[in-house]
């Protein structure tokens, strides 16, 4: 006892209250912020999903992704044949509106990640401050189960669509940041030597030199952005997130084995597609 | 007005570089200042000037601060002080617009490892310097396919870097830095990764190349043999000062001190040496003035069997041997009539000792070193391998 005594120096320290007291803070100073981002990304979101993947047949939907599967993977069979089966086998099971909601969200989450991390990379790589600083931060939001941000995702922007996307963006742009902020620090020195020898601005290096060599690198970062979407969109249905993932939650909430499985089945499905398209992008170009 | 004049110039890598200089100035060593200060001192003080359309070679092993010095001059190394003037303009104190000017403009560089583009066809490659200035793209293209056309790599326009072997790879290097049109070329260890058959034959076209299209060029090498081959004048560094700055020759015949000479001492001086420098004063009679007795006197007095015949302008007019100068003198002639032979061995003052060797080898009588017909000396064998040695006295001043 004396020695627990020893560690009672001071009472519990209230951190748990200050982050509240802090994103309560957030959520009124920027209500004026959060409320109309939510109302304007709800529209796209709806419009994207309900207008326009909803609105074209899932045969030609179907046909698209295996014409694009089959020239990414070097105009071979094997992927566009499995992206027909594997569609056809939602739709079959009727999640297609489930599936076509997830896309949605995963399209739109990895869009926005790549349209911050980029850039982020770009300057973190440029500033070795800015690596140091950036580099915990990115640890941070990496290891923080992904569940612990759809509760500030919900203080802000409520249920739905958005909320999601926010969860995911914290949650899956650290990939693309890190691999674009490595894959410009490790183009060759005589290359970048060779741009700032005959002259080049700082941008014509950027864009004719560093990015040029460390797409591969970027790509490599951009897919696993767009896998960790995909997991964070799942967990999203848990703030009301439609999709695949409701139709899992749901199920696990009733116990119902076999629709859990069929669901889950659809979200495998969507991962290997959208893995493999990702991935070909990197080496299609890169060779 | 020379094109690069480099006064002064020092870089010291670490945290205080001051305090480094100032420990230079009082005479401490590059290793005494590391061990003191952390400070590693890259070039220290060195001052040379590169004159309009020459081969300037910078020599020195690995360490020795070359690379450093080279990327001063364009600076992708700031300098620590001293200044380096390009056309007369102080490039040290120019801003980045200016800056990007002169290196657009006045010089390209070459590098050791090629350093071309793996995303970017051969023209796309040779045309960057000029993309980044902006040129149009008909007029780049045809500068760019021009500028491969003198390498000879005019018909791989379309491949890939990577489908090209380490030498024409090295040619694709320098297309790009001829497609500017620059006033200089930095060259740096531009073919130290090539195998040594390739490296000579783009030695070879350097200064092909250099000849056809007067351009300056600045060349780092850590291979004497290559520094020996290519510079018209060279520079040798030692821990990041200039140990001495003297053409091949100077350097190898007067080294400046113990280091150079002991640099020096492997060099394959046959490659070097040429028949000027190993000739020596001839003995010899005049037509118009000796007769057979003067001549046979002559070798008798200097110990040899047979002695070079001259007019009075020291136009070589042949030879004679002691054996048909006594016949002679029995005879009573007075004149070389019949006994002045031609069939002289003859070379010129640039001849190199690898040609005369094979002259020497099967000849009975000296070498002749002729100019415009004129006797300027004579090669006999002892010299060449007394020069070949190191030892043997070599006449440099009289060139």
């Amino acid at each position: 006892m004396a020695n627990t005594g020893m560690l009672d120096f001071i009472p519990q320290i209230p951190v748990a209250e200050g982050t509240e007291t802090v994103t309560d803070w957030l959520t009124d100073t920027f209500a004026f912020l959060f409320d109309p981002i939510k109302e304007y990304l709800t529209i796209v979101m709806e419009f994207v999903a309900e207008t326009v993947l909803m609105g074209i047949p899932p045969v030609i939907l179907i046909l698209i992704t295996a014409v694009i599967a089959f020239f990414i993977s070097g105009k071979k069979f094997g992927l566009a044949a499995f992206s027909i089966v594997g569609l056809w086998f939602i739709y079959n099971q009727g999640h297609w509106d489930n599936l076509m909601n997830t896309v949605t969200l995963v399209l739109l989450a990895s869009l926005l990640s790549i349209i911050i991390g980029v850039p982020i990379g770009i300057l973190m790589s440029k500033s070795r401050v800015l690596e140091a600083i950036l580099s915990p931060v990115l640890d941070f939001m990496q290891t923080m189960p992904a569940f612990v941000y759809l509760i500030p995702a919900v203080a802000f922007f409520g249920i739905g669509y958005v909320p999601g996307v926010f969860a995911s963006l914290i949650f899956a742009t650290p990939p693309t940041v890190r691999l674009t902020n490595l894959g410009i620090r490790q183009v060759s020195k005589e290359l970048v030597e060779a741009s700032d020898a005959f002259g080049s601005t700082g941008s014509q290096k950027l864009f004719k030199v560093e990015l040029p060599m460390a797409r591969p690198t970027i790509m490599a970062g951009i897919n696993q952005t767009v896998m960790l979407s995909l997991s964070m969109v799942v967990i999203a249905s848990m703030i009301g997130a439609p999709g695949l993932g409701a139709e899992v939650l749901s199920s696990l909430q009733r116990a119902s084995v076999g629709t859990g499985f069929v669901a889950g089945i659809g979200i495998v499905i969507l991962a290997i597609i959208i893995d493999r398209i990702t991935q070909n992008m990197t080496r299609g170009k890169a060779s | 007005m020379p094109v690069i004049e480099v006064k002064n110039l020092s870089k010291v890598f670490g945290r205080n570089p001051k305090q480094a200089l100032k420990l230079l100035d009082q005479g401490l060593s590059k290793d005494a200042i590391l061990k003191e200060t952390g400070n590693t001192v890259g070039v220290n003080r060195a001052s040379f000037s590169v004159e309009a359309g020459e081969i300037f070679v910078i020599m020195g092993l690995s360490g020795s601060g070359k690379s450093t010095l080279v990327r001063l001059i364009n600076r992708l190394i700031e300098p620590t002080e001293g200044s380096i003037l390009i056309d007369g303009e102080e490039l040290s104190k120019m801003d980045q617009k200016a800056l990007r000017q002169v290196r657009r403009e006045k010089m390209s560089m070459v590098f050791q490892n090629f350093a071309l583009f793996p995303n970017r066809s051969i023209l796309e490659n040779a045309e960057f310097g000029l993309e980044i200035q902006k040129v149009p793209k008909e007029e780049r293209k045809k500068k760019a396919k021009e500028a491969l056309d003198l390498v000879g790599l005019g018909d791989y326009v379309n491949q890939s870097p990577n489908q090209l072997s380490g030498g024409m790879r090295q040619r694709v290097g320098l297309a790009r830095a001829l497609a500017n049109d620059p006033e200089f070329l930095l060259m740096d260890e531009a073919f130290s990764a090539l195998d040594p058959l390739i490296r000579k034959d783009m030695q070879d076209e350097l200064i092909d190349i250099q000849s056809r299209m007067k351009k300056t060029i600045l060349f780092i090498t850590h291979d004497l043999d290559e520094a020996l081959r290519i510079g018209d004048r060279i520079a040798l560094m030692k821990d990041g000062s200039i140990v001495q700055i003297g053409t091949p020759e100077e350097i190898l015949v007067n080294p400046a001190n113990d280091y150079v000479e002991k640099f020096v001492e492997d060099v394959d001086r046959s490659k070097v040496l040429t028949a000027e420098h190993i000739m020596k004063r001839p003995e010899t009679v005049n037509i118009e003035k000796h007769g057979p007795r003067v001549a046979l006197e002559r070798m008798r007095e200097e110990g040899l069997s047979s002695m070079f015949v001259v007019d009075s302008k020291r136009n070589l007019k042949g030879y004679i041997t002691a054996d048909d100068a006594s016949e002679a003198r029995k005879k009573d002639a007075n004149s070389f009539d019949g006994i002045l032979k031609n069939d002289i061995p003859r070379v010129d003052k640039g001849t190199s000792m690898q040609e005369i060797f094979d002259i020497i080898h099967d000849s009975p009588i000296p070498v002749a070193v002729v100019e415009d017909g004129k006797l300027m000396g004579i090669i006999v064998r002892g010299a060449v391998i007394a020069a070949l040695t190191g030892d043997g006295e070599v006449n440099i001043d009289n060139g």
